[in-house]
């Protein structure tokens, strides 16, 4: 990945619904196009964060598990 | 004609902790989603909007039901197990030491991403409880009318 991210967000200890809850907030604060990387522990991530970028329409551009670490990147879109 | 909307309708009759938070999870969790949320708050789900530390009630009954029925995030209890609020007590401290976010702050979350909190006219006649007794962020009281609308232009509808 070449492109930074715009916002770096910590959501580690959160869990269900605030991953969401936060990615959502955080959107509205940068540019279509830009980025937001994350990184939380609950593993329900997952499943969210995909689901949450379909029903948006924002794009998930890496989710990955490191560790105990969920790292994801999503893309504003619109 | 209505058209269905990108839109959830989320009737809370229960006033118990455990749904009215998974009523406030749910409509946080649409709202983030980008849906519109609406929430109808009814007979006992009336707490879920009401004032922390505030007796409602006007005549003998209203009050006594005031007194026994407490409103408000820090008053309800889980809908199994309270005993005698020993049950609210053990949940919260369990919510807590695992990092789950509690209903105040879960409702702010909600609020702040849009979530329209519409009271029951009726409910709030019969329970004797009026605008003062609610916290500020929730519309005009309103009948099963407007309900049904905002029902049946969603593409969701729960009842809880």
């Amino acid at each position: 990945m070449t492109e930074t991210p715009k916002l770096t967000l910590d959501f580690k200890g959160l869990l269900c619904p605030m991953p969401v809850v936060k990615i959502a907030q955080a959107i509205k604060q940068v540019q279509v196009g830009e980025l937001i990387e994350a990184i939380a522990t609950d593993p329900g991530v997952m499943a969210d964060i995909p689901a949450w970028a379909r029903s948006t329409g924002h794009e998930l551009v890496t989710l990955e598990k490191q560790d105990k670490i969920f790292k994801f990147v999503v893309k504003r879109l619109k | 004609m209505f058209e269905k909307k990108e839109k959830l309708t989320l009737v809370v009759l229960s006033g118990d902790l455990d749904k009215v938070m998974a009523s406030y999870i749910i409509a946080s969790g649409a709202a983030a989603a980008g849906m519109e949320v609406v929430m109808f708050f009814t007979f006992w789900g009336l707490k879920a909007i009401q004032r922390d530390g505030v007796f409602t009630g006007k005549g003998l009954f209203g009050r006594m039901l005031g007194v026994m029925n407490r409103g408000g995030l820090n008053a309800i209890g889980p809908s199994r197990l309270n005993m005698g609020g020993m049950g609210r007590w053990m949940f919260k401290l369990m919510m807590k030491q695992k990092g789950v976010t509690q209903l105040p702050e879960l409702r702010q979350a909600a609020i702040d991403l849009g979530v329209k909190l519409m009271p029951c006219q009726m409910s709030m006649d019969v329970m004797e409880i009026n605008c003062d007794h609610l916290i500020p962020e929730t519309t005009e009281p309103v009948g099963v009318a407007t309900m049904l609308e905002h029902a049946k232009e969603s593409s969701i509808q729960f009842f809880i």
